[in-house]
């Protein structure tokens, strides 16, 4: 008896969307970003657009994102991204273009390309993962680490004197003319996963049917940073970031 | 008078040429001396007749990545700056170079270094033949020297980057960039349909035919030493191919000459000047003007210098080709320098005298 | 026949525009020409030039170290190019931009009162056609009739009704040059 004699159609509740590989994922336990991926994975094949995407890939931990979903990628160069996705929505005008980013790629290194992206109204979505940390290069500050958090390089907590405030940078693109939908959500539970891949979904079919830009933000956890369980890193999240960045949509232009 | 004969500045020949010759899509940044590229382009809205993308992007750091991304889905895509724009793109250059990316850049030398002056230049010379990029790579690099190559050389670009999969420079000089001169235009090629995109670069990131292969992925990141190496050693074959094949220059009086300049761009056609004014004077006088300033036409170059006396190279810089010809020549004949920089440009009669001192006995 | 001409005055006097249409109508006149201007922060006020060669012959430097022809229209202008122009060779300056004339008598020197011209006709935009008119009177490197083929190629059709004054103004810069 085999593992497809057990499992009947007809019995399944879950089942991993067609788009996501076998590849093992890098990501650390508890970490959001294996879940956002699902969530892409799923809503590109529900769309039945695989053959007309393209996404963007950010330098930071999501940097081997093209290993794990079976779309074509390209990996753009620190904080890039959204240059990459303008260039390529312009010239694939039907296709959908998304980039995945992270805060200090988003936030710090390419601000100037992320406001200017959303601001010219390019056709494409941003899904930008907000864990306030530098996971990647292991742990440092982000531009969205809040005040008195404590990082490699804050490690006595941010103060405003030495490390400057906060980056409220989905606040900003909610400000931007050529922005059509800018929304803050999180993956911690099934109903949050729920809201945040209907956020997506709007996102992609926002660049799809070029209604403008959209900027989804995921406040996430990063256990490895944060040096906390993943249990921990959530409850830890809900009490001091949610507050911080509160979750819900921040501009929706096209909402009947 | 032929319909196709124009009055063009060299960077309107280089606009206009590239809506002609098909390229895909433009994103640049305004800078002296160059902005008449994306003026062109904006003022002639090529997106209504050939399709072609035009953007004003918010820095040189964002164009080159937008080329990047473009080349990488299989558009044929280019920007153009001058030089302290162009030092921002290296990053972006190095990338291209790396996932074997095909890209032009269009640098119109300004005087550096820093941010320099804005008239004629040609010290970027290095930046663009040994890359200002990170790692072991290549671009090819055409240098024109008149309105006309710089109309035509937008279409061996288009060949030559998509032949190889690699980013191509076209440097060129505010001279060149400026001037006007009478240019033949080329006929209007269709741009590449997504059929052939799809035909001609199975590798390319966009999604067509998804279905019926594996998916791909432009990444120049390797975690693993011995792969990264294995890379390389592809590419640097590939880069001596190109040095076997694709050698360009052009030979003014030089095959029987006893002294010979060799410049490039808006020095050769100074150069030129003195050229001919010592071959009046009875003195076998020539010019080896190289048109691929990578790959270097290292083997003429020693060929020539196997039968003449001495060698002049003249450049708008304190002196960076000229080590390229020293290594050509293996010491065979003395190489001297005359050079002007900072976007002073000699007057041919200044060219005369330096290379009168050469036939001095 | 190569003509070799340096055009030199303040910025903002259409010396360019004068250059471009010189070398058009040489295009006309399926001679080759190159035009050179001397770009930079100098063209706004300060003082500007463009070289320009028609020649029958391919052109070799587009920068020169002497000229043929130097048309100068205000006083650096003349004081830097009047040692470059060639003996034999032609200087005509507007008699209202220059007030110390030209010393050399190895050259041609003419006069054009242009901007006197320009400014009873109350038309500051034909100056340069005028100075045009001048130099094709005493080096007819182009015919009239070119210049004005060559003003339809390079103008835009919108502007082709100016095409007839900008004619009469050369015609009359023609009537007003004189050898000094």
């Amino acid at each position: 008896m085999t593992t497809e004699d057990i499992i009947q159609p007809e019995n399944r509740v879950y089942g991993k969307p067609s788009l996501m590989n076998d590849t093992p994922m890098h990501y650390c336990p508890g970490c959001s970003h294996g879940v956002v991926h699902k969530l892409i994975a799923e809503v590109i094949e529900e769309m039945g657009i695989e053959e007309k995407t393209v996404g963007i890939c950010p330098v930071g931990c999501a940097v081997f994102a093209y290993r794990y979903v079976d779309i074509d990628w390209i990996e753009a160069s620190h904080g890039r991204a959204p240059a990459c996705a303008s260039a390529v929505k312009r010239l694939w005008p039907d296709h959908l273009v998304f980039t995945y980013q992270g805060d200090g790629d988003l936030a710090c290194i390419g601000t100037g390309e992320t406001i200017h992206a959303l601001n010219r109204g390019e056709n494409i979505a941003i899904i930008f993962i907000n864990n306030a940390i530098y996971g990647m290069t292991g742990g440092q500050m982000a531009p969205t680490t809040l005040m008195g958090m404590k990082t490699a390089t804050c490690p006595y907590g941010r103060q405003p004197d030495l490390h400057g405030f906060p980056l409220h940078v989905t606040d900003i693109a909610s400000t931007l003319e050529g922005t059509c939908y800018v929304t803050r959500q999180a993956v911690n539970t099934v109903a949050n996963i729920r809201k945040a891949k209907k956020a997506i979904r709007q996102a992609f079919e926002n660049s799809v049917n070029k209604r403008g830009s959209s900027l989804v933000e995921i406040v996430s956890t990063c256990s490895s940073g944060w040096k906390m369980s993943p249990e921990k890193a959530n409850q830890w999240m809900e009490e001091n970031m949610f507050p911080y960045y509160p979750l819900g949509d921040l501009k929706n232009v096209n909402k009947e | 008078m032929k319909k196709d004969i124009v009055l063009l500045k060299g960077n309107e020949a280089i606009a206009k040429a590239a809506y002609r010759y098909g390229y895909d899509g433009f994103f640049g940044y305004p800078i002296t001396p160059q902005s008449e590229i994306l003026e062109t382009l904006s003022l002639d809205k090529p997106w209504e007749t050939t399709g072609m993308v035009v953007l004003q992007a918010e820095s040189e750091i964002a164009s080159i990545n937008m080329v990047y991304a473009a080349g990488a889905t299989g558009k044929c895509a280019m920007t153009s700056s001058s030089s302290p724009g162009v030092a921002l793109m290296q990053e972006g250059i190095s990338y291209m170079a790396a996932c074997e990316i095909p890209g032009l850049v269009v640098s119109v030398g300004r005087g550096g270094p820093g941010l320099g002056t804005i008239q004629p230049g040609q010290a970027d010379y290095y930046q663009a033949v040994y890359g200002g990029g990170n790692g072991d790579y290549h671009c090819i690099v055409l240098a024109p020297d008149s309105v006309q190559e710089m109309a035509d050389f937008m279409g061996l670009a288009k060949e030559l980057m998509f032949k190889w999969r690699m980013p191509l420079i076209i440097l060129s000089d505010g001279v060149i960039g400026q001037m006007m001169e009478k240019v033949v235009m080329p006929p209007f090629q269709p741009r590449r349909s997504d059929d052939e995109i799809r035909e001609q670069c199975p590798w390319a990131t966009n999604g067509l035919g998804l279905k019926g292969r594996k998916y791909n992925f432009m990444s120049s990141l390797e975690l693993d030493a011995a792969e990264m190496q294995k890379r390389n050693r592809a590419m640097t074959d590939k880069y001596n191919r190109i040095c076997e094949t694709e050698v360009r220059y052009e030979s003014y009086k030089a095959d029987d000459a006893e002294y010979i300049i060799i410049a490039y761009g808006c020095s050769a056609r100074i150069s030129m000047n003195a050229v001919d004014r010592l071959r009046s004077e009875g003195v076998k006088a020539g010019m080896l003007r190289p048109i691929t300033l990578w790959p270097f036409p290292t083997k003429k170059i020693k060929e020539l210098a196997s039968h003449c006396k001495a060698m002049l190279t003249v450049e708008l810089s304190e002196g960076q080709m000229v080590n390229d010809v020293r290594a050509a020549v293996e010491g065979e004949v003395p190489v001297s320098f005359f050079g002007r920089s900072g976007g002073v440009v000699p007057s041919p009669h200044e060219v005369y005298e330096a290379f009168k001192e050469l036939v001095k006995p | 026949m190569t003509e070799e001409i340096i055009i030199s005055g303040f910025g903002g006097q259409g010396m360019l525009s004068m250059g471009k249409i010189l070398a058009y109508a040489g295009i006309m006149e399926d001679k080759q020409v190159s035009w050179m201007p001397a770009y930079g922060p100098e063209q706004r006020g300060g003082t500007a030039n463009v070289t320009v060669i028609v020649s029958d012959n391919p052109i070799s430097s587009p920068i020169l170290s002497q000229y043929d022809t130097a048309i100068v229209l205000n006083q650096p202008s003349l004081e830097k190019f009047e040692p470059l122009v060639k003996p034999g060779g032609t200087i005509l300056y507007d008699g209202y931009g220059i007030y110390k004339r030209p010393s050399r008598t190895d050259v041609n020197v003419y006069r054009i009162d242009a901007m006197e011209a320009a400014a009873k006709m109350s038309n500051n935009k034909v100056f340069n056609m005028l100075v045009l008119g001048g130099l094709l009177k005493v080096r007819p490197i182009v015919t009239v009739e070119d210049v004005v083929l060559g003003l339809h190629k390079a103008l835009p059709e919108r502007h082709h009704k100016l095409i007839p004054m900008n004619e009469e103004a050369i015609r009359k810069g023609m009537d007003l040059v004189v050898k000094v």
